[in-house]
C-alpha cells in the first residue's frame, strides 16, 4: 500500500534506454498481460471451487443423495429438462431471427430497418424476471389451449402425452419464453453479419440474373454463416444457463418425456429454488450440478467453434 | 454476327441518383458483334451508363433512369420487363474478379445455370463447365481441381472464372467495366486475347482505362467526358476505334486519347 516512488527510481541512464523501451509500452503491455492472466485465473478458480465443492456429491453414499439413487441419477432428468427447453427455444427462435435479421437487412426500406433494429436491441435489454413475469401472466394462460390440443390431437407422440397442464406452466412454455430471450442476441448477430456480405458478390449474384431471394441464398446466407452459428451458439447459452425466467414460468416436477404437462426442471432452476434452503451434502449436489451445466456449456461452444472453422477454405475470409 | 442480332439503341439517357444527374443525355447505337469501347476520364459516369445497359444500376438504392435502352427494339424499362430476365440477356464482368467465395469453382461456373429454379443432369452440367471454361481460356489451367474454391485462382485466372461464369447462361451481349484493371500485364493481356475471341459470339462493351487496350480490342470507341464537379457526364462523341485514336471530330477527344488531360 505504500509503496513509495524511490522503488522505481530510474536508472541514471535512462535518457539513453533505445525507444522500443518506452515506460508507456511497457506499461500497457504489462496491464494487457496482467488483464489476460486474471481472466484466466478467475475461469481456474470458478472450475476449482466447483470441482472441489462437488467431490462429496460425487463420492457420496448412493442413498444419501436426493432421490436415494446417487448423484447421476439426480442429475440426468435435470439435464434433461436443461436441454430440452434449450433446444425448444433454439427451434423456435434461429428461424424467426434469421427471417427478421434478413428483412431488416435486405428487404425493409432503410428508416423501417432502423427502427427495427432498436426494437430488436431494446429486446435482448429485458431483464429476465420482467420475461418470467410476462411468461406467467400473459403466455402461459395463452399457450394453454395450444398444448391441449396437442395432447388431444397428438397424443400418442412421447413428447405430447396428455394431461395436458391445467396452467400451461410447461417446459414447452418455458422455452418459448426462452425462445423470446434469445431471439434479440441471435437477431443482432445475423442482422450485422448479413450487413457485411460484400456488395461486389451480391452484385455478381444479381448480375447472373438472380432474383433477390436467390442472391441471398448465394451470397447473404453463405457468407453469414459462421456469424450466425456464432450467434446460435450464444443464444443457446443463454438458454441453457437462464434461471429466472424457467424457474419463474415452469411448474417443475419429476422427469417425464412429456412437453406439454407439469413435470421436469433445468439445473439453473434447481439450484436457484433449492439453493436458498439447502445446507450440507445438498448443497455440494446442487453445486455439482452446477458442475454439469458448466461442462455442457463448454462442449456447445467448442463443437460451435469446431463448425465454424471447418470449410474455412470456402468462407468469405478469402 | 451471331446468329439472332441484338442491336443496343440508347435514346436520350439520363441517370440519376437520387437527385444528382450523373449522366446527361446519352444516345448511342451498339451494332451486334462489335466490341465497343468506353473511355473517358474518372468519375465522368462510365460505370454509371455501362450498368444501366443490364439494369444493375437500379440495385442502387435511390438510382434511376429516364430515356429508352432498346435491345432488339424493346425496351429494357418496359413496365412489363423483369430486371432479372434482362441481367440473363446481358451479363456483366466488374472491375475486382469477384467469384463466389463459399463456392467451388465449378459451382462458380454453374451459378447462373441454376438460377430461378433449373435443373440439370450431370452430364449436361459437366459439358456446360467444360464449354465455359473452354470459352474464358481458363479450362487447362482448372481441370483438375474443379472441386477447389475458386478465390484461391490468382487474380486473372479470377477475372477469367467470372467471364466464364458469365457466359456459361449464353447472354446476348456482354458488359465489361474495367476488367482488367486489377491485374498484372500477362493477365491483362489474356483477357484481351479471350475478348478477341468472345467477340465472334458475343456483343462486347468495355469499360477501360487504357487507350492502347480500347484500339486493340474494339471496333468503336465511345468517348465521354465532364465539365467539372458536379456535372453530369456527357457523351462527347463515338466513332470508329480507328477514328477516334487518329482523327476525331471534336478537340477534348483529340486531347483525351493524346493524353493532354485525364
Ligand atoms: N452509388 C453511387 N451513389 C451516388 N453517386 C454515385 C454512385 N456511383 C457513382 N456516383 C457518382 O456518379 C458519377 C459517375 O461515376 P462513375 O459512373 O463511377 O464514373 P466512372 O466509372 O466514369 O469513373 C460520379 O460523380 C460519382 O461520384
Ligand atoms: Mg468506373
Amino acid at each position: 500500500m505504500t509503496i513509495t516512488t524511490t522503488d522505481v527510481q530510474t536508472p541514471p541512464n535512462a535518457s539513453s534506454t533505445p525507444a522500443k523501451n518506452r515506460a508507456g509500452d511497457r506499461n500497457f503491455s504489462w496491464a494487457t498481460r496482467g488483464a489476460g492472466m486474471l481472466i484466466l485465473v478467475v475461469l481456474a478458480g470458478v472450475a476449482a471451487f466447483l470441482l472441489l465443492e462437488s467431490l462429496p456429491a460425487l463420492s457420496a453414499d448412493p442413498a444419501d443423495i436426493e432421490g436415494g439413487e446417487g448423484f447421476f441419477a439426480y442429475v440426468w432428468p435435470l439435464v434433461f429438462g436443461t436441454l430440452a427447453a434449450a433446444l425448444i427455444a433454439l427451434i423456435v427462435a434461429t428461424p424467426l431471427a434469421l427471417g427478421i435479421a434478413l428483412f431488416i437487412s435486405h428487404y425493409a426500406p432503410r428508416r423501417l430497418s432502423q427502427g427495427l433494429g432498436y426494437v430488436v436491441d431494446l429486446l435482448a435489454a429485458i431483464p429476465s424476471v420482467v420475461y418470467g413475469l410476462w411468461g406467467i401472466q400473459w403466455l402461459a394462460p395463452n399457450v394453454r389451449g395450444a398444448w391441449q390440443w396437442l395432447a388431444d390431437h397428438l397424443g400418442f407422440v412421447p413428447l405430447f402425452t396428455g394431461p395436458a397442464s391445467a396452467t400451461g406452466r410447461t417446459l414447452m412454455t418455458a422455452g418459448l419464453v426462452l425462445a423470446v430471450m434469445i431471439l434479440p442476441i441471435i437477431t443482432a448477430i445475423a442482422r450485422e453479419v448479413f450487413l457485411q456480405t460484400p456488395a461486389l458478390h451480391q452484385e455478381a449474384a444479381l448480375a447472373l440474373g438472380a432474383t433477390r431471394w436467390e442472391m441471398i441464398r448465394m451470397t447473404v446466407l453463405p457468407f453469414g454463416r459462421p456469424g450466425l452459428i456464432s450467434g446460435v451458439m450464444l443464444g443457446l447459452g443463454r438458454a441453457l444457463g437462464e434461471t429466472m425466467a424457467v424457474a419463474m414460468v415452469l411448474s417443475t416436477g419429476g422427469f417425464t418425456w412429456s412437453m406439454v404437462t407439469s413435470g421436469n426442471s433445468t439445473i439453473a432452476a434447481e439450484i436457484a429454488l433449492d439453493f436458498p434452503e439447502s445446507a450440507g451434502l445438498k448443497t455440494n449436489t446442487l453445486i455439482a450440478a452446477g458442475l454439469v451445466l458448466f461442462v455442457i456449456t463448454l462442449a456447445v461452444n467448442m463443437a460451435a467453434r469446431r463448425v465454424v472453422t471447418r470449410r474455412q477454405a470456402f468462407s468469405g475470409a478469402n | 454476327m451471331p446468329a439472332h442480332a441484338n442491336r443496343i439503341d440508347v435514346g436520350d439517357l439520363n441517370v440519376y441518383y437520387g437527385s444528382f444527374k450523373a449522366v446527361e443525355d446519352v444516345s448511342m447505337v451498339i451494332e451486334p458483334g462489335s466490341v465497343t469501347a468506353f473511355i473517358g476520364p474518372s468519375g465522368c459516369g462510365k460505370s454509371t451508363f455501362i450498368r444501366t445497359l443490364n439494369r444493375m444500376h437500379e440495385v442502387v438504392p435511390g438510382a434511376r433512369v429516364e430515356g429508352k435502352v432498346l435491345l432488339d427494339g424493346e425496351d429494357l424499362y418496359g413496365a412489363d420487363v423483369d430486371p432479372v430476365v434482362v441481367r440473363r440477356q446481358i451479363g456483366m464482368v466488374f472491375q475486382r474478379p469477384n467469384p463466389f467465395p463459399t463456392m467451388s469453382i465449378r459451382d462458380n461456373v454453374l451459378a447462373g445455370i441454376k438460377l430461378n429454379g433449373a435443373r440439370i443432369r450431370r452430364s449436361e452440367s459437366d459439358e456446360i463447365v467444360e464449354q465455359s471454361l473452354r470459352g474464358a481460356n481458363l479450362w487447362t489451367e482448372v481441370k483438375d481441381r474443379l472441386d477447389k474454391p475458386g478465390s484461391g485462382l490468382s487474380g486473372g485466372q479470377q477475372q477469367r472464372l467470372c467471364i466464364a461464369r458469365a457466359i456459361a447462361v449464353q447472354p446476348d451481349v456482354l458488359l465489361m467495366d474495367e476488367p482488367c484493371s486489377a491485374l498484372d500485364p500477362i493477365s491483362t493481356l489474356a483477357i484481351e486475347d479471350l475478348i478477341s475471341e468472345l467477340k465472334k459470339n458475343y456483343t462486347i462493351v468495355i469499360v477501360t482505362h487504357n487507350m492502347q487496350q480500347a484500339s486493340r480490342v474494339s471496333d468503336r470507341t465511345a468517348f465521354f467526358n465532364i465539365e467539372g464537379t458536379g456535372k453530369p457526364g456527357r457523351l462527347v462523341e463515338m466513332d470508329d476505334t480507328a477514328k477516334i485514336f487518329t482523327n476525331p471530330s471534336v478537340q477534348a477527344t483529340e486531347d483525351y486519347v493524346s493524353g493532354r488531360f485525364g
